[in-house]
């Protein structure tokens, strides 16, 4: 009881101190300062339209509260009758003009900053997808998806322990139990010091890549490239998310982003070759039913079941039910093609580009094989893989990975 | 009823057979589906909003009570998307719009000296069309592809993938503008063709001024509106590509439409407000508004501005960087009228002999209120700053407080003040008061926290966060919840009133000033049917 006493008194203490602004180093109450240089010029200026802010606000505030002090008719006061006054008004026009100008021009100045993408060192393009994020490292070739840790993907089904640590006994978070929705099953990894252009694009919705400590926020268009650029100067993790409203799981498409040494980065990007060319391996060989299953059930966990639900019944009016569906027991190919392609006007997306054949051959000889769905049907990577060599006869380019792949007809960013 | 007892000339040229005599209002259920008295119609329009007032708040109590902790526990995500949409949708559309119409309807007529609107069989319509509409929109959460998620703002492509009922959402969206440019063409008719001989423009009372100019605003407005929702429509089921980049379209696109609406559309949810607080202060500080001319002039040009701002809400759509510039300096330039505006309150104040019935308290809890959502506004003008701030709770925050404690406020502190003018009878003064205070400690637990988790990084409509903003929201929470319920006081209060109480007169107020006090209290159902004579020395402000 005292100490919910006493946090409400620390409560009421933090609202009276709301006016000083005595809280801008409580990092959860105020913008962070960030890890760039226009990280911690935006932070200055937001910290000091802030200060213009409170001071217009006590001036304005403080006359309220003395008139209402003063001149109240309990008090016997007798009301003045003046209701005009040029000089007066002029005063207050051109005042708050001056303090605008003088907020106007460091704020254009860093905009400018902001806007300027030239000599990048490196580029790193940036694709939303419902609700995953897609990197690929225009100069290395490396690419992979990133998406919500799987741990966390359970932790926030309906009615799960947000516990982490509670929720999965035993399983080490590398200290890390808080990240509650925050952490990703690959992480962005950069090296410090060097000019990073981003550059998004969407495949469905329109999504927005945005990393608070970085100072970058920018929308993912579908068939439009926007530019962005970081320079970070402290190796760490940051952490951000998707800012614009996506659909269902909107608010589960977190991003992190390692930064490192630049010769930690090197290998890095030479371990990903290495694991990229291990994986793209697996569509060549034959797999056990079992096996398939198995990693079926994982990838369903990790991208299906947030729409169609845990046990494949769907949402009906929503989202279709797996279980018994005619498309999971009918046809092989019309399944294959649902989920290589997707469904047109609806949520239903092309998971072609987002999973590798392993994965899609997985998941839906798991999907023929749950839920009721015994067909006992498998379907093996290789096929995937002679499907998508098909589609890429017949459709053009579809290949994971490829630039030229993706929706870009037009670029809004004028650098051309 | 008193007002039967008016007596009323038929107009010699009507040759009509039907009964001129009796105007009372007719009995039942039929008085109010013919209805063509705009006082009636006012009245209709207020009852609307506010049963619409605790829908959407009921919506927010979801909303609220989802995010009181981490995790998802009462919600699918999904259903909650369709809660952040449809809250938006009905208090813009069927709360503070309709309100705002509903108080035109009573009091722009008595405050001018006319003795209806000027179209009254149009002003029947444009009210029955609303609760149609809404039945429309809000029958699309009950159907199988459930109600609009993709935010009011009706982004594509994410719009696009709602099922079928979108056809719904559109087709009550169409409907509702009509209702809107139906009413605003009537406003902008009677304050052009009924005021009487003597009540020049620079007479009219703020509120007459400030809803003249909202008029305007809808009337060009909302047919841009109903515009982009059409190629929504087209888009969605007869195969263009306006805003599909696949078919040579662009989706930003739909964001400069949308916005060249829903900027002014805020501005119409705000101005008549302020000549509601500028009708208030004056008659409880017992001293003229200052600044009269200035007022008119600052409410015009921030109608002007409001035209040229709208691509500050798409600072991250990736816009060149001297549109950035523009828009970053004509949002700036906003606030200097709006401060001219709240330095006059002030003024008003100055020097005043001010007492403090409720409506005073709602009104100065506005300046107060709405300056903050003012101030957060400039900082969300900051164009750098503003790519941090953009879709986080800071800007949820932001437009809470020039909403809720401005504009709803506003709506409260009319019907305190015009309340005993419209039933006759005094409300509770000591319940008025206590529900004042009640709300305005709740609304601020309710949104000031929201800055704080916006700052440190929180998304806006997301149904889960993590950890760190766990405090933070569940005090919102526990704020909206105690300003949801302290609104049913608010009911109490309204219904007290109608039913008895102390007799109001005439004036109701001691400092009241204006055409609207000249007449009974309760208001005959029929005034100035002859013209009341303004001589140039006449305060009707």
């Amino acid at each position: 009881m005292t100490s919910s006493v006493s946090r409400w008194a620390l409560l009421s203490l933090v609202l009276l101190m709301l006016p000083l602004g005595a809280w801008a180093d409580w990092g959860a109450l105020n913008m962070p300062r960030g890890v760039t240089q226009i990280s911690n010029e935006v932070y200055t200026l937001h910290m000091r339209i802030f200060y213009v802010c409170v001071a217009i606000g006590v001036a304005v505030f403080g006359v309220m509260i003395v008139s209402m002090y003063l001149h109240r008719k309990s008090r016997g006061v007798k009301p003045a009758d003046f209701h005009e006054s040029t000089t007066v008004e002029i005063v207050w026009t051109v005042v708050p003009l001056i303090i605008l100008i003088a907020m106007a021009i460091p704020a254009a100045r860093v905009l400018i900053k902001m806007e300027d993408f030239s000599d990048s060192e490196m580029s790193i393009k940036v694709t939303g997808y419902q609700w995953r994020w897609q990197y690929e490292y225009l100069d290395s070739g490396v690419s992979f998806y990133s998406q919500l840790d799987a741990a966390h993907n359970q932790a926030r089904q309906q009615g799960a322990d947000v516990d982490l640590a509670k929720a999965f006994p035993g399983t080490s978070f590398h200290g890390e139990e808080d990240v509650y929705l925050r952490q990703v099953d690959n992480e962005l990894v950069v090296p410090v010091g060097k000019k990073i252009r981003f550059l998004h694009t969407a495949a469905d919705v329109i999504h927005s890549w945005w990393v608070e400590d970085l100072a970058v926020k920018k929308d993912a268009i579908p068939g439009f490239i926007n530019e962005n650029w970081a320079l970070i100067e402290k190796p760490g993790i940051y952490r951000g998310k998707c800012a614009e409203l996506c659909g269902r799981d909107h608010g589960f498409m977190p991003i992190v982003v390692r930064a490192v040494p630049q010769e930690e980065f090197d290998t890095w990007i030479a371990d990903k070759k290495v694991a990229m060319a291990a994986n793209a391996a697996q569509a060549d060989r034959q797999w056990a039913h079992q096996q398939l299953v198995a990693n079926g059930k994982q990838v369903y966990e990790a991208n299906c079941m947030s729409c169609h639900q845990a046990e494949g019944q769907g949402i009906p009016g929503m989202f279709p039910a797996i279980a018994g569906s005619d498309v999971a027991t009918g046809n092989i190919d019309t399944h294959v093609d649902t989920v290589m392609n997707g469904v047109a006007g609806t949520m239903m997306s092309k998971f072609s580009q987002v999973l590798s054949d392993a994965d899609i051959a997985a998941v839906i000889t798991y999907q023929r094989n749950a839920f009721g769905n015994d067909t006992g049907d498998t379907v093996q990577p290789l096929h995937i893989k002679s499907l998508r060599m098909g589609l890429s006869t017949d459709k053009g380019a579809d290949l994971p990975g490829k630039v030229a792949s993706m929706p870009a007809l037009n670029s809004n960013t004028g650098v051309n | 009823m008193s007002s039967t007892d008016v007596t009323h000339h038929a107009p010699e040229e009507h040759g009509h057979d039907h009964d001129h005599g009796e105007h009372g209002p007719a009995k039942g259920l039929m008085r109010w589906v013919t209805t063509t008295n705009h006082k009636d119609i006012g009245t209709l329009y207020l009852w609307f909003s506010l049963i619409m007032f605790f829908i959407g708040g009921a919506m927010a109590l979801i909303i609220r009570a989802e995010l009181f902790q981490p995790g998802i526990q009462i919600v699918d995500p999904m259903f909650f998307n369709s809660m952040t949409t449809m809250h938006a949708i009905v208090m813009i559309f069927g709360v503070v719009m309709p309100a705002f119409v509903g108080l035109a309807n009573w009091m722009i007529p008595m405050m001018i000296g006319a003795p209806d609107m000027a179209l009254p069989r149009l002003n029947n319509w444009s009210f029955w069309i609303m609760p149609f509409a809404f039945t429309i929109m809000l029958s699309t959460l009950f159907m199988d592809s459930g109600g609009p998620a993709g935010g009011w703002t009706l982004y594509p492509p994410l719009v696009l993938q709602m099922g079928d009922s979108f056809a719904f959402v559109i087709f009550a969206i169409h409907f509702l503008g009509i209702s809107s440019v139906m009413g605003s063409i009537n406003i902008v008719a009677t304050i052009f063709n009924m005021r009487p001989p003597g009540m020049t423009f620079m007479k009219m009372p703020m509120f007459v001024w400030t809803w003249l100019i909202t008029a305007y605003l809808l009337i060009a407005t909302i047919p841009v509106f109903a515009g982009a929702v059409t190629m929504l429509l087209t888009d969605r089921f007869f195969g263009t590509s306006f805003f599909s980049a696949a078919g040579g379209g662009d989706p930003v696109m739909f964001q400069h439409i949308f916005w060249f609406f829903g900027h002014p559309e805020v501005y119409i949810l705000i101005l008549p407000a302020f000549g509601i607080v500028s009708s208030i202060i004056p008659t409880f500080a017992r001293k003229p508004l200052f600044g009269y001319d200035s007022m008119v002039y600052a409410t015009a040009s921030i109608a002007f501005l409001s035209f040229i701002v709208w691509a500050h809400h798409m600072f991250t759509t990736g816009m060149p960087l001297a549109g950035e510039l523009f828009f970053m300096f004509s949002t700036m330039m906003i606030s200097v009228p709006t401060g001219v505006k709240v330095f006059n309150w002030v003024a008003t104040m100055w020097r005043g002999s001010m007492s403090f019935e409720t409506p005073m308290l709602f009104a100065i809890g506005f300046v107060i209120m709405f300056t903050i959502g003012g101030l957060s506004g400039l900082m969300l003008a900051i164009t750098p700053a503003d790519i941090q701030y953009h879709d986080t709770y800071f800007v949820v925050a932001h437009f809470h407080y020039v909403l809720v404690p401005g504009a709803i406020y506003s709506l409260m502190a009319a019907t305190y003040y015009w309340l005993p003018k419209w039933t006759g009878n005094m409300y509770d003064e000591k319940l008025g008061k206590l529900h004042f205070w009640i709300s305005t400690v709740f609304v601020n637990v309710l949104f000031f926290p929201m800055h704080f988790v916006g700052l440190a990084g929180m998304p806006r409509r997301i149904p889960d966060y993590s950890l760190q903003f766990a405090d933070w929201n569940m005090i919102a929470t526990i704020g909206a919840f105690g300003f949801g319920f302290s609104q049913l006081m608010f009911v109490y209060i309204i219904v007290k009133c109608i039913r008895g109480g102390e007799k109001a007169t005439a004036e109701v107020w001691e400092g009241a000033r204006g055409l609207e006090w000249t007449v009974d209290s309760p208001a005959p159902y029929h005034t100035f049917e002859t013209a009341p004579t303004i001589q140039p020395a006449t305060i009707t402000r």
